[in-house]
């Protein structure tokens, strides 16, 4: 095949290049066919944008989803993708947005953030897409985040992280640290919680576990325990040997009052509580608060270890409202439908849940503005109300986050959480923490994003 | 609602039956039920007083016989009367599990009545811990009593459970008795405090110098239970690097695999066997690992490594490929649905002194991975089979005229040391996860192993994984996961540039380039 190409490319190249110019006829005879083409050309053109503006109101619109499907995220994301999907699926059987379908434009990242970038470039300027559903960690977010402000895209974000952001670009559907981890650990400290007294912080070493845990030392200090009543220690990305870090943990746990709060992160969870387990550590001696493990983790490990602990969300599969349970019966049933893996047999949690209203309140924001147009849809998202699965969320007027319930849970045998405590209603979003940079706030609306407070 | 009713009930049987003694007790100075009765109306009271006063009395008078009427009242009440039924329910229950026939279960009762902070439960600890034959759960109890008592009000008392916490070296009384420190060195200390300030630092400071003691024990350990994963890890490539010389950058799928066997062994059990056999899958799936690998090895060998011998660029290339296509493979085919539950004999672990806690998981890959050597050894030096191979390792071309069927020697070798992976994978299941990417967290630490020990030494190999290992735990506690793995690396690097062929390098004539 090849071959016969090239073979054919020489012998066209030959007929010009010949020694044999060009007469002047025949320079005439194709400098006019040139010119016939290209006004062929032109008005095909025309004919096309003239036909794309009449047909303009039931062109789809493309919608992006920019999350790993293969590579060391894929376990965590690709549920995103299937639940983006599904939400998608379920808009245009109602008849889609402002008349109009949606139409996903898939891209496979491959948990690799060079790849992200690239990603979300193809996404916004080659597919032109109206907004972006997308990223995990918070190494990914960072990647894409100066090309969404650069194209001014739109990019939902779904998962809980370290907040310190405030970006006109992105809309944060997860937990910011004060929606997450500072209740977490207020619920340990008070009586109901158990009153504990000494913390351990212990997670894997990257951004979200290091400013995390610096807004709750910080935090615990301000509330008057005392340094000594505060451990810090980080693994590297899939350590396996703990080892030590439990044998630590034993000794700082003797005579009683003390938790784990665990920002560890995917596969050292598994040896981590095990070894905590046949250590004789048990969770009455000290709970291990975890800020990622969630159901579609528990999914794929042996819960026996993990009994009785702890974990911090917005969200469980168990929570008890209406339509919690169809969401989780349509999400089960749409893996089934589709043949995802492992079927009815998938569970939901809270960045499947955040992922899910994050593209409901997108769509009501669009039929809000009447526009896809971003700056349109931007203004309409703030201050949108949405009945999710887990109960209303709102958006913030103003800071491009979520207010959200908190959830603390005790994980079963079954892999599943149960709600232990919750906070009275929904909690506002403060993406600068008020222990690390009480100064500071995130306002789009009277000021530029980030500002000083007066 | 029914079921917790149920679970009640159950609990109201096992209190009769199980603790005829304590039940016995309790029946002989019954209070009037009426006052019981009048305890549970007024949990509900609004005055904290009256409550906290209900409270005590129930806990000292009633028993888990209650507990129906407890739920009960649990069924329909408010946060304030669930906060006041709590401490009851977990009382009376802890004191029913005093008496469980489970022996973990009476050590966590009498762990949480120490921590719980009632008086009332020193008879029932005292009472527990004569009758208790396990050795630590009888400790357990005794220092749960003694806990208690160090809280009461009489100086003498607290001084005697102080010196006695001392002499059982009892970790989990150094908050406390820090705090009688503290309260004596106050300036406002009276005297009977500071006598007590000085008995506790007296307890403290014996309790610490054991600490030192029991810490050292510990890193041992850990630093050999290391060294034997490493160990076990490094075995299969040490033959296949070793002595075969070929880079195989699939070595740790070839764990994955030995892992994804026994992921597959144990869900054969779940599904065909029935539930009292399931412990059993565990042994089961060492040779299904083994095999799995060594067919995995030998295709391996066939197809891809034998056009490769004596370019070990390529194989390492080659072989990486192949990494990646079994990486994404098992993603793909086994999703993340992977989890390998334990059997129950390997579960927990043995305490053996005071603070001295080992987990039967890793007392096992201790055992196995000496068992392996032992084994690789007898075949390697005691065997037919093993002398065709170290001649074939010596010098190939005059084993080939002596007629040792060098090709064949080459694949059984090379699906050998595949089948040794397998068995790590095997093994690694009882500290790890199965994941598809497991191999890629094992195979750096293989080769660290293998390259520092020297090329083509078993003795090597096993020096190399002890000292790893050991110097690992050894700097752990002061240095932190990170640094502590960071300074492994640079010791290394060091290390080589010392000894470039590692700590037992190959000399003389068969040390060729």
């Amino acid at each position: 095949m090849n071959e016969q190409n090239a073979h054919g490319d020489d012998t066209k190249i030959s007929t010009i290049t010949d020694e044999h110019l060009p007469s002047r006829r025949d320079f005439l005879r194709q400098s006019s066919r040139t010119a016939a083409g290209i006004g062929i050309a032109a008005i095909l053109g025309n004919l096309g944008t003239w036909a794309l503006s009449l047909g303009a109101d039931n062109e789809p619109i493309k919608v992006g989803v920019l999350h790993s499907l293969s590579g060391t995220m894929a376990i965590s994301e690709v549920s995103l993708k299937d639940v983006v999907s599904m939400a998608v699926q379920e808009i245009n059987a109602k008849g889609g947005v402002l008349g109009r379908q949606l139409k996903l434009v898939v891209v496979d990242p491959a948990s690799n953030w060079d790849l992200f970038a690239e990603k979300a470039k193809q996404l916004l300027v080659q597919e032109k897409v109206a907004v972006v559903f997308g990223c995990w960690t918070s190494v990914s977010r960072k990647s894409v985040l100066p090309i969404f402000e650069e194209h001014n895209g739109l990019l939902f974000y779904p998962v809980q992280y370290e907040g310190e952001e405030c970006s006109k670009n992105v809309f944060y559907t997860g937990a910011a640290v004060n929606q997450q981890a500072v209740p977490a650990v207020e619920y340990l400290m008070s009586k109901e919680g158990g009153g504990y007294k000494k913390f351990y912080l212990l997670g894997t070493d990257y951004v979200y576990p290091k400013t995390t845990n610096k807004i709750l030392r910080a935090m615990l200090l301000a509330k008057k325990v005392p340094a000594a009543n505060i451990m810090e220690e980080y693994t590297p990305f899939h350590h396996q040997d703990y080892q030590t870090i439990v044998g630590k943990i034993k000794k700082f746990a003797a005579g009683g009052g003390a938790c784990v709060i665990s920002t560890i992160n995917g596969d050292s969870n598994v040896p981590f509580y095990k070894e905590f387990a046949n250590q004789g550590l048990r969770a009455e001696d000290a709970p291990i608060m975890a800020f990622s493990v969630a159901e579609d983790e528990l999914r794929g490990m042996d819960k026996t270890a993990l009994v009785g602990h702890l974990a911090a969300w917005n969200y469980y599969q168990s929570v008890d409202t209406p339509q919690n349970k169809q969401f989780v019966a349509n999400f089960k049933a749409y893996c089934k439908k589709n043949n995802l893996p492992d079927g009815d047999k998938r569970v939901t949690d809270d960045p499947i849940e955040a992922a899910y209203f994050g593209v409901h309140v997108w769509k009501q924001a669009v039929e809000k503005a009447g526009t896809t147009e971003v700056n349109a849809v931007r203004k309409a998202v703030y201050g949108q109300k949405f009945l999710a699965p887990g109960g209303e969320i709102m958006m913030d007027e103003a800071n491009h986050h979520t207010h959200k319930p908190v959830l603390i849970g005790e994980i079963m045998k079954d892999g599943q959480i149960k709600v232990v405590w919750r906070s009275k209603g929904l909690v506002k979003p403060e993406p600068w923490s008020e222990y690390t940079n009480p100064e500071k706030g995130c306002d789009w609306v009277q000021h530029q994003g980030t500002y000083k407070k007066a | 609602m029914k079921s917790v009713i149920g679970i009640g009930v159950i609990a109201w049987c096992l209190g009769y039956c199980v603790m005829g003694g304590l039940a016995a007790e309790a029946q002989m100075n019954v209070p009037p039920s009426s006052q019981l009765e009048q305890a549970l109306v007024d949990l509900s009271s609004e005055t904290e007083g009256t409550r906290d006063q209900a409270v005590r009395l129930l806990i000292e008078q009633g028993d888990a016989a209650l507990l129906p009427r407890l739920e009960e009242l649990r069924a329909n009440a408010d946060r304030s009367l669930r906060m006041a039924i709590k401490p009851v329910a977990d009382a009376w229950r802890h004191r029913m599990n005093l008496a469980s026939p489970d022996a973990d279960t009476r050590r966590s009762a009498a762990t949480d009545l120490g921590t719980s902070g009632r008086p009332a439960a020193i008879p029932w600890l005292e009472a527990a811990a004569v009758n208790e034959s396990h050795r630590w759960v009888r400790y357990a109890m005794e220092e749960s009593a003694l806990l208690l008592h160090l809280a009461s009000d009489n100086p003498t008392v607290k001084q005697q459970a102080a010196s006695k916490l001392g002499d059982m070296r009892s970790q989990n009384a150094v908050p406390a008795l820090k705090e009688l420190v503290q309260a004596g060195s106050e300036a406002t200390a009276s005297e009977p405090q500071k006598t007590l300030a000085q008995a506790a630092t007296i307890a403290i400071e014996r309790i610490e110098s054991w600490n030192v003691w029991s810490s050292a024990i510990e890193t041992l350990f850990r630093g050999i239970s290391l060294s034997s994963i490493l160990l076990i890890m490094s075995l299969g490539l040490a033959i296949v690097f070793g002595l075969m010389g070929v880079i195989n950058m699939a070595h740790g799928e070839l764990m994955m695999i030995g892992a994804y066997a026994t992921f597959v062994i144990q869900e054969c059990f779940k599904l065909y066997f029935p539930e009292s056999w399931f412990d059993s899958y565990y042994l089961a799936a060492l040779p299904a690992s083994f095999l799995a690998a060594a067919l995995f090895g030998l295709i391996l060998e066939a197809t891809v490594i034998r056009f490769l011998y004596g370019r070990p660029l390529e194989t390492m290339l080659a072989t990486w490929g192949v990494s990646l296509i079994l990486i994404q493979g098992a993603r793909m085919y086994f999703g993340d649905l992977t989890a390998i539950t334990a059997p129950s004999w390997l579960n927990g672990g043995a305490q053996v002194l005071v603070g001295v806690f080992l987990p039967f998981n890793r007392l096992f890959i201790i055992g196995l991975s000496i068992l392996s050597v032992i084994g690789i050894y007898a075949l390697l030096f005691r065997s037919s089979i093993g002398l065709r191979v170290r001649a074939v390792t010596q010098n190939r071309s005059m084993s080939a005229c002596l007629g040792i069927p060098t090709r064949k020697v080459d694949a059984y070798t090379f699906a050998f040391g595949s089948g040794l992976a397998g068995i790590a994978g095997w093994a690694l299941t009882l500290v790890g996860n199965v994941e598809p990417g497991l191999g890629q967290n094992y195979i750096v630490d293989s080769f660290m192993v293998v390259v520092t020990g020297g090329v083509g030494k078993l003795a090597g190999t096993i020096i190399a994984s002890l000292g790893i290992g050991g110097l690992n735990k050894l700097m752990e506690p002061s240095l932190g996961a990170v640094y502590g793995k960071v300074l492994i690396l640079v010791l290394v690097i060091l290390f080589l540039q010392r000894r470039p062929s590692g700590l037992f390098a190959v000399k003389g004539r068969h040390a060729e380039g």
